[in-house]
Formats: C-alpha cells, sequence, structure tokens
C-alpha cells in the first residue's frame, strides 16, 4: 500500500511496524518512507512488490508480509486507522488545540519571535538542510540527527562558531541548557558544574551521579559523538569550553568523551590550560598523564568524573568514597557468589548505553582481564558476531548493527529481554549486566518491562538449576518522569542487585566472577 | 569570535522550536519551556539562497518586499481608457484593443463569461449591432487582446476594459508609477462576470455618463488624492480582507469621498444617485483595492533574482503567474475549479473555472492572506472564525515577509502575510489560497456565486525549475 506525501516521523513508524508484526498471522511487516535505502530493506526482507514502484521518497509505504490475504488486508487496514489516528492527544507548548503549526523553521521563528534554540531529530538526510535554516535564523541547535555527512558537520559548526551559535551534534542525544533537559536528559538540579560532552549517556551519568551527591549542574553542553574527530577539531567541545570558562555560574568544569584525534586532545588541552577554573578531564579509555600535565584533573570513569568534579566544588566527598565503596561491594559480591555453581564463571553486560559499556570495559580491564564485546577497547576482542556472546562479554544493543529498523534499546526493550533470556538459558553465565536510562525521551516505565524479565530469567535459570546474578545500574534522578526510586524499587523486587551507578556494577560483577582476587 | 549571543542564551529562558520526534516538544512542554513544534514534512525540493549566477536571493527578495511596503497608492484621478492609459491603442490592421483579465489569450481558448464580456463590450463600444456580429468579429481576428497587466491595468473577473471605459488612476507616490481599473458594477448581471444585454449596457452608460464624471470631479478636488494603502489598513481592522468582502473599504471610501462630492457636483439629486449606487455595491472599493495593490507591485519587477510573485491573475482558462526577477515572463497552468457558495438557482455545474485579476489583493498582502481580519466571510474557508485565523496562518509559510501597513487584530496585529515566495511554494509545497467570485460558464448569464480555491502547482513548478536553472 502507498500513501502519498504521508510524512510521519520514525518513531510513530516504528511503533506502527511493531503493533502490525504482532498481529495473529503477520509474518512481517514494514511501514516505512520510500526512499532508496528502505526500498532496499524492502527488498532484502521480501516485501518488496512491483506495484510499489511507483512510491516516491515522499510516499509511505506500508508492506505486510501474512499468512492469507484476509490477514494481509486487516493488518493493512490496521495501519491506516493508526496512520489517520492523531499520534497523542497532547498538543505540544502553548500550541492551541486545532491551532496551525508552522511548516518550517523560519515560519515557527517569525511566529515565535522569542525563540533561541532547534531541537532536530529529522531523518539524517534532511537534518543538515534544517540545521541550515535554523542557524540562518540565529538559533543555537541541538541536532539529535544522525547520518548527517562530517563535511556538513563541519561547515555547520564553522558557521555556528563564526556567529556564536551552538551546534550541537550531528547526533548529540543530550544537552542541558539553562537547567532545561533537552532530548535524552534527566532532571537535575542548578549548579556550579559546567559539563561539556561527546556522549550523550556519559552527560546523563555524569550528571545524575552529581545530582546524588547533591550538586547541581550550570550547563550540559553535548556535542555530538564526532566532534572531537580530527576532521571536526572539537569545534564545539572548545566553544563550550570556552563559554563554560566566562560564564559566572560555573565554577568546575567537566570534560567527557572518549580519548580524542591526538592533535584534537592537544587542543582541548591547551584551552584546558588557559583555565583559571579546576577541570575534570575523563577521556574514556585515554591516558592520564597529558591530562595532568594540563593541570587538570583525570578520570578514569564516569563516576570518578563526577566524584572529582563534586569534591573540587567544595563536596566533602572524595575518591575515598569510591575506595569504601569498593570495600562494600567486595563483601556484597563474596555474599552473593556463595550460590553460584562450580560452572557459571561468565559475566554478560548488555547495554543500551555505549558509553556505559565503554565505561565497563575500563573497570573490568583491570579486574576481569579480556572482555569481548562489539565496541571493544582493543581491536582483537572484538565479538566474531555480536548476536552471540563468548567468555566475558559486553554488548552494546544501541550500535547500528542491532538498531537499524527499530527503536533504540533506551526505548524499545524487546531486543535486550530477548537477548536476556538468551544468556539465562547459558549454563557458565553468572552475572548479567543492565544499564537502565531514566529521563526525558527514555522509555516511561522501564522497570516495568524489565523487571519481570529479569524475573522470568532467574526463573528460568533456576529451572536448570542455577542461581542467576542480575546486576542493574540505574541512570536518573527522582525528579525524572519515571522517578529513580520508584524504578530501583521495581527492579530489586523482581530479583535484580541494582547498583549506586554503572561503574560500581561492573565492578561489583567483576568481584562476582573473579572472587574478588586481582589480576 | 563572538561569544555575546552564548552568555545571552545562558542568561535568558529558553524557547525551541521542535523539528522532528514530537516526543522531545512533550518533554519540553513538560518542564514548562515554551516549544512551538514544526509541522515538519520532507522539502519537496531544497531551499534556494543564491541563483546558480551567484545572485543573492534573499537580499533581493528583502529589496522587493520593502518596495511593496514603502508603496503609496494614491487615487488621484480618473479618465476614459483609450486616452488615460499610456499606448492603450489597437495595433495597425485591428479595429479595437480589448484588455482582459489573467495572462494573453486568443478568442478561441477564452472562457465562456470572458467571451460573453468581450461581446457585450463591443455591443457597448457600438463596434457590433449585436452580441452575434460581436463574436464573429472577434473570430475573425478584428479585435487585438492583451493582458490588463501589459497596461498597469488590472480587472476582476473578465477584467474587459474597452476604449470607452471609464478608469480609476491610482499613482503610487513612493515611485511614481500609476496603475488604472474600472469602475465596479456591482454584482448578478454584470459584464465583469460575463453578462450582456441591455441591462448590462444601461449601466455601463449611467457609469460613463453620470458615475464618471462626478467621480472624477470630486476625486480630482481631492488635493493630495485619497489614500487607499490607509483606506485598506482600515478595512482590515474592520472586518474586510478588500476581496470577497469590501463593505467596509466601501464605506470608509464614501466617506472620504463626500465632501467632494457634495461640493463639486452642482445637481443634488445626481450627487445621491452617485452616492446611493456605491452604498448599494458592497464591491465597489474591490476595483480600487486591486489597483492599489498593481501599484503597489509594479515597482519590485525587475529586481533580479527576486523569486516574488508581482502578478497572479486567470483569465477563466489559465492561471497566471509572473516572478518580480522576470517580470516579462509568465507562467502558466489550468485555472481551477473553485469551491463555492452559489446563488440560489445555481450550483457547481454551472461554474467557470477561476478568473479574474482580483487575485493581485493576494499577491500584495491581503485577499485571502488576510482572512484572519475577515471572520464574517469564514463560511467560505470553513464557517468558523478559527477557519479564518489559520488559513491565514498558513500562508505565512509561503510568503517572505509580514506588511508592516496591514495588520491582524485577532493575531495580535501580526501583519498581513506578504511577498509569495516560489521557493517557499516549492520547498512546502502549500498553494496560495484565493478569494474569488464565481461567473456561470456560458457567455451572458453573470454571477452564480463566490468562493475559495488553491493556485495551480504547475505554474510554481516551472517557476521555481526557471529559478534553479
Amino acid at each position: 500500500m502507498i500513501r502519498r506525501s504521508e510524512y510521519h516521523d520514525s518513531v510513530t513508524l516504528m511503533e506502527i511496524a511493531r503493533s502490525l508484526n504482532a498481529l495473529p498471522g503477520v509474518v512481517d511487516a514494514a511501514v516505512v518512507m520510500a526512499t532508496e535505502a528502505n526500498r532496499a530493506l524492502l527488498e532484502q526482507a521480501g516485501l518488496w512488490g512491483p506495484e510499489l514502484e511507483l512510491a516516491t521518497a515522499n510516499d509511505l509505504i506500508v508492506a505486510v508480509h501474512a499468512g492469507s490475504e484476509v490477514l494481509a488486508e486487516h493488518a493493512l487496514e490496521m495501519a491506516g486507522e493508526r496512520l489517520a489516528r492523531p499520534q497523542s492527544g497532547r498538543r505540544a507548548g502553548a500550541e492551541q488545540a486545532g491551532a496551525h503549526r508552522a511548516r518550517t523553521i523560519t515560519s515557527a521563528v517569525r511566529g515565535h519571535p522569542g525563540t533561541n534554540l532547534a531541537v532536530i531529530s529529522v531523518a539524517g538526510q534532511y537534518a543538515a538542510a534544517e540545521a541550515w535554516e535554523a542557524l540562518h535564523n540565529g538559533l543555537h541547535v541541538l541536532l539529535f540527527s544522525d547520518n548527517v555527512s562530517i563535511e556538513n558537520e563541519v561547515a555547520l559548526k564553522q558557521y555556528a562558531v563564526q556567529h556564536g551559535l551552538f551546534m550541537m551534534g550531528a547526533d548529540c542525544g543530550t544537552a542541558i541548557l539553562n537547567g532545561v533537559a533537552l532530548g535524552f536528559a534527566n532532571v537535575v538540579p542548578r549548579g556550579p558544574v559546567g559539563i561539556v560532552a561527546a556522549s550523550g549517556t556519559g552527560l546523563q551519568e555524569t550528571s545524575t551521579l552529581l545530582a546524588r551527591l547533591g550538586l547541581g549542574i550550570s550547563q550540559g553542553i553535548g556535542t555530538g559523538g564526532r566532534d572531537l574527530k580530527e576532521a571536526v577539531g572539537g569545534l564545539t567541545m572548545l566553544q563550550g569550553f570556552r563559554a563554560l570558562q566566562s560564564d559566572p555560574e560555573t565554577e568546575v568544569l567537566l570534560l567527557v568523551s572518549k580519548p580524542p584525534a591526538p592533535a584534537v586532545a592537544e587542543r582541548v588541552l591547551a584551552q584546558v590550560k588557559e583555565s583559571d577554573k579546576p577541570t575534570v578531564v575523563c577521556f574514556l579509555g585515554g591516558t592520564q598523564e597529558p591530562i595532568v600535565g594540563a593541570g587538570a584533573h583525570p578520570a578514569r570513569t564516569l563516576q570518578e568524573g563526577a566524584y572529582r568534579a563534586a569534591a573540587l566544588a567544595g563536596r566533602a566527598v572524595t575518591e575515598g568514597a569510591i575506595a569504601r565503596e569498593t570495600a562494600d561491594l567486595q563483601v556484597q559480591a563474596a555474599t552473593l557468589r556463595g550460590g553460584l555453581r562450580a560452572g557459571q564463571r561468565y559475566l554478560r553486560g548488555l547495554y543500551s548505553g555505549g558509553t556505559l559499556a565503554t565505561e565497563a570495559l575500563i573497570v573490568w580491564g583491570e579486574m576481569v582481564g579480556d572482555v569481548h564485546s562489539n565496541v571493544p577497547l582493543r581491536p582483537h576482542l572484538k565479538l566474531q558476531d555480536a548476536s552471540r556472546s563468548q567468555g566475558h562479554c559486553a554488548v552494546d544493543l544501541g550500535e547500528d548493527e542491532f538498531t537499524v529498523g527499530r527503536l533504540h534499546p533506551m526505548i524499545d526493550h524487546e531486543l535486550r529481554i530477548r537477548r536476556l533470556m538468551q544468556e539465562a538459558d547459558d549454563p557458565e553465565v553468572a552475572v548479567i549486566l543492565l544499564d537502565v536510562v531514566l529521563g526525558y525521551g527514555a522509555h516511561p516505565d522501564p522497570a516495568g518491562e524489565l523487571g519481570p524479565a529479569i524475573a522470568g530469567a532467574r526463573a528460568r535459570a533456576q529451572e536448570g538449576g542455577r542461581e542467576l546474578l542480575v546486576v542493574v545500574s540505574v541512570t536518573g534522578t527522582d525528579g525524572d518522569p519515571q522517578g529513580l526510586g520508584r524504578q530501583v524499587k521495581a527492579l530489586e523486587q523482581a530479583g535484580a542487585v541494582v547498583a549506586s551507578c554503572n561503574a560500581a556494577a561492573a565492578r561489583l560483577a567483576g568481584y562476582i566472577v573473579t572472587g574478588g582476587r586481582a589480576l | 569570535v563572538s561569544q555575546e549571543t552564548i552568555s545571552t542564551l545562558f542568561g535568558s529562558k529558553l524557547s525551541v522550536v521542535n523539528v522532528g520526534l514530537r516526543s522531545f516538544a512533550e518533554s519540553l512542554a513538560d518542564q514548562g519551556v515554551a516549544v512551538s513544534d514544526v509541522d515538519w514534512r520532507p522539502p519537496r525540493v531544497p531551499y534556494l539562497r543564491v541563483i546558480s549566477s551567484g545572485i543573492d536571493i534573499e537580499a533581493a527578495n528583502a529589496e522587493a518586499v520593502a518596495r511593496i511596503q514603502q508603496a503609496r497608492p494614491m487615487l488621484v484621478g480618473m479618465g476614459i481608457a483609450r486616452e488615460a492609459i499610456p499606448g492603450y491603442e489597437p495595433p495597425p490592421g485591428k479595429r479595437a484593443l480589448i484588455l482582459h483579465a489573467g495572462p494573453p489569450i486568443t478568442w478561441d481558448r477564452m472562457c465562456g463569461p470572458q467571451r460573453g464580456a468581450v461581446m457585450g463590450a463591443l455591443v457597448y463600444e457600438g463596434l457590433a449591432a449585436d452580441e452575434n456580429e460581436a463574436a464573429q468579429m472577434a473570430a475573425r481576428g478584428e479585435i487585438a487582446f492583451e493582458p490588463c497587466h501589459h497596461y498597469h491595468a488590472v480587472g476582476p473577473m473578465a477584467g474587459i476594459i474597452s476604449p470607452s471605459m471609464p478608469v480609476f488612476t491610482v499613482r503610487n507616490g513612493a515611485f511614481g508609477n500609476l496603475a488604472y481599473a474600472t469602475q465596479n458594477e456591482g454584482l448578478g448581471r454584470v459584464l465583469r462576470y460575463g453578462a450582456y444585454g441591455s441591462d448590462v449596457y444601461e449601466r455601463l452608460r449611467w457609469m460613463e455618463e453620470v458615475l464618471y464624471p462626478t467621480l472624477k470631479a470630486a476625486i480630482e478636488a481631492i488635493e493630495v488624492g485619497i489614500d487607499l494603502r490607509a483606506l485598506i489598513a482600515q478595512a482590515l481592522h474592520m472586518g474586510d480582507e478588500c476581496h470577497n468582502r469590501n463593505r467596509a473599504g466601501t464605506s470608509l471610501f464614501l466617506r472620504a469621498l463626500t465632501p467632494a462630492l457634495i461640493r463639486t457636483c452642482p445637481d443634488r439629486e445626481r450627487a445621491a444617485a452617485v452616492f446611493e449606487f456605491i452604498q448599494g455595491n458592497d464591491h465597489f472599493f474591490l476595483n480600487l483595492s486591486m489597483a492599489a495593490g498593481k501599484a503597489a507591485l509594479e515597482p519590485a519587477e525587475g529586481i533580479e533574482g527576486a523569486t516574488l510573485l508581482t502578478v497572479m491573475a486567470r483569465n477563466g482558462t489559465d492561471f497566471g503567474i509572473r516572478m518580480a526577477g522576470m517580470p516579462e515572463r509568465w507562467f502558466v497552468a489550468p485555472a481551477g475549479i473553485v469551491d463555492g457558495l452559489y446563488l440560489p438557482g445555481f450550483s457547481a455545474d454551472d461554474a467557470n473555472p477561476d478568473i479574474g485579476d482580483s487575485t493581485v489583493t493576494e499577491t500584495a498582502g491581503y485577499g485571502g492572506f488576510a482572512m484572519a481580519c475577515a471572520p464574517a466571510i469564514a463560511r467560505f474557508v470553513g464557517g468558523t472564525p478559527q477557519d479564518a485565523l489559520e488559513a491565514t496562518l498558513e500562508m505565512y509559510e509561503i510568503c517572505y515577509a509580514e506588511h508592516e501597513q496591514f495588520t491582524i487584530p485577532a493575531l495580535d496585529f501580526r501583519g498581513t502575510p506578504l511577498g509569495i515566495d516560489v521557493r517557499k511554494v516549492a520547498q512546502t509545497g502549500i498553494l496560495p489560497r484565493l478569494n474569488t467570485g464565481i461567473a456561470h460558464k456560458e457567455p451572458g448569464i453573470g454571477m452564480v456565486g463566490a468562493g475559495v480555491l488553491r493556485a495551480p502547482e504547475q505554474c510554481f513548478v516551472e517557476a521555481f525549475e526557471s529559478i534553479c536553472r
């Protein structure tokens, strides 16, 4: 079925496709815009037919493979109904019911003259043009979309820097400006710590940890994942860092990213050196010496980054706190180990946040030894097949290989739950780790879906005569729409062990599988 | 490198435009942040900022809009078409020159009402004994036809201007250019709706012999003329959109005219008859609103690279547009079918396709684009004042600017959408909304209703392609 010149955002389409796939008798279903890329996907899936040849990129396609024509018709009908229905009873912002909505950024700005920020999350092929339109209208930009060419990113950022505008992204998932959570972000208080992060989840983890330590953040600026690559040169990181250096609200700076390209690291650290505000630098997996050389405070993990920044902001929490917590974790691990059988020796991390997977790998690097991953710290530990674990293993389920044509695991738990069951059936598995990310943008009730799955996985292992440990970290605050306390409680009731943060969860699991022995 | 805007951002309230995932807008609304969620869809064509020759379209359009807004259309006088309109004379070998609405057209392609109006005009001029003879004359090629727009003129519906017809002269005080339009006959069986017959001629003759000299004397006695821009601005605040509703404009015009009318007309009964004619014709002001629009738009013609429309006109067969950057070139598509309300005894089956130069009002930033000003005629666009508001709000999407002189009370005095930008029409696929009267498709009958429609897409597509080349 072709629906001409009809546009819906991809989340809506994937939700509809998911509900079609759930219908009895439906083998496979797709609800997609008829782009070249989607056409290829449909052909691969055997969902392409000659009657779809007439569709153009502006048309919507609903394709169903079902047990019978009647079932297929029924599915198409349901798709039609779902597409016709308004996506939400609630309308955004100050718009009145039935009021006209602007069709372009320019027109929205004209109708709302005080507009200062554009949040853009359209499909990648359209994203750069929208970002240009926003910049030309004098707006700061958070570009959530990915699949924007690096040339476009560079050109957009150069223009933005020249005009004193923020160009956060492409692929910028999180920012907190003036206390407002943007994209995937948590509700945290305002305070003295300014964060610039190339990783959205990194910003979420550090800002929520600070919040739990009683510290707020002044601004949380996202740069997008590629900002520190050689080609982009850290334009937004440097710009954000300068802005926070001169921001009177910011007392302590925290930089979070994977290790930048060497030339970029040099530039960033040169900027750090000029800072008269204390600065914590967390280059996850990078070397510490140059950071110390720049007069800044290095942090190996997100947790350390948050704690160090807190200490510098005058909170009486120091690394001693992490050491004390670690001692407690060792005790806890020893107790938990008691229920394991002899053959249970591996840990399996099933992550929705790539940066959280990386942080765990860093923790395990010194505790556990080799951990395989689809995002390994060292190339030889790359998983042959990301859909099957081997040995100790951490999988980032938010990687492209898992998310083509489906929602991100922070929104849709189906894939992760399936993988959880797969791991539960493996008699060599001792402990499974899950990260749960709360806040705006994320699933409205992760514990409501993951909780029963955790209980189910443990029950399955029990049937096999084993105790299965599930360790969970929850990134969030009590101010988040899901509520940290409620989520933790539900997860614990389901039999999960909830650690204080992602790094702590990794350490706990590490002690469980190593029995507390250092390498 | 300026950090200024960033420190301003840190110090100010966030106000966000969201493009894409709706949930992001909802999250912001939850946090009490002002957010406008764009009803985004993939642009059909990219937004073009520079022409291949390197000319900056934005700058060209800004100049075009500035000129349109500076315009000061003043009603300064009247004359007889063949004398008043520069260059109005038949080419060699032709018996007469007749001006018509819309893009150029030949007799064989003319629609019924335009033919009817031509036939009627030839009889009225005494060039033909009856309508039959007039039609034969035209069919034999004895009559030259030219668009009003080629002569700085505009004509509603069939838009016929024949040599003896009186015309208003509107002078743009800012640029000195002149524009012309006939006197409005009223509704029903009238020439501009394609009607002919003795009743039609009788009225035209009265308008030529009584109305015209009386009005001319009065208008020319007003030293600075009548400020049409001011009248339009006021009428927009009084429930007119100055295309399908001209009740306020007509009243304001009469008020501006009456002292001079009384002073200059020696015959009290004639003055009263003139007053009665105008007050009995709610659309009398339409022709003045149109001439004002024409006078305001012409100075924008010839700005290289400008993609705003300066002409949008229909002849009942074709719909044509011209851009400020290419003022000589018509882009043409078939005229559309009007979604209308009909007079008793008529229906959509009787309707001729869209016709007339009156879309000059939409082109100049009022008419259908100012529907939000005219809740009284909201029935044309769905029935409620909210529908009228949304009709205007939608037109902002395809306009380059907002009018500084013409404002909309119901939208907190926001300026009316001004400057139809071919790029934006091409990008969004939103076509201009037009208000219009409806003529019977057969010659000789007249008005059957009024309604609304959209401009046809094809001429905008072609105009956009011509910019891209």
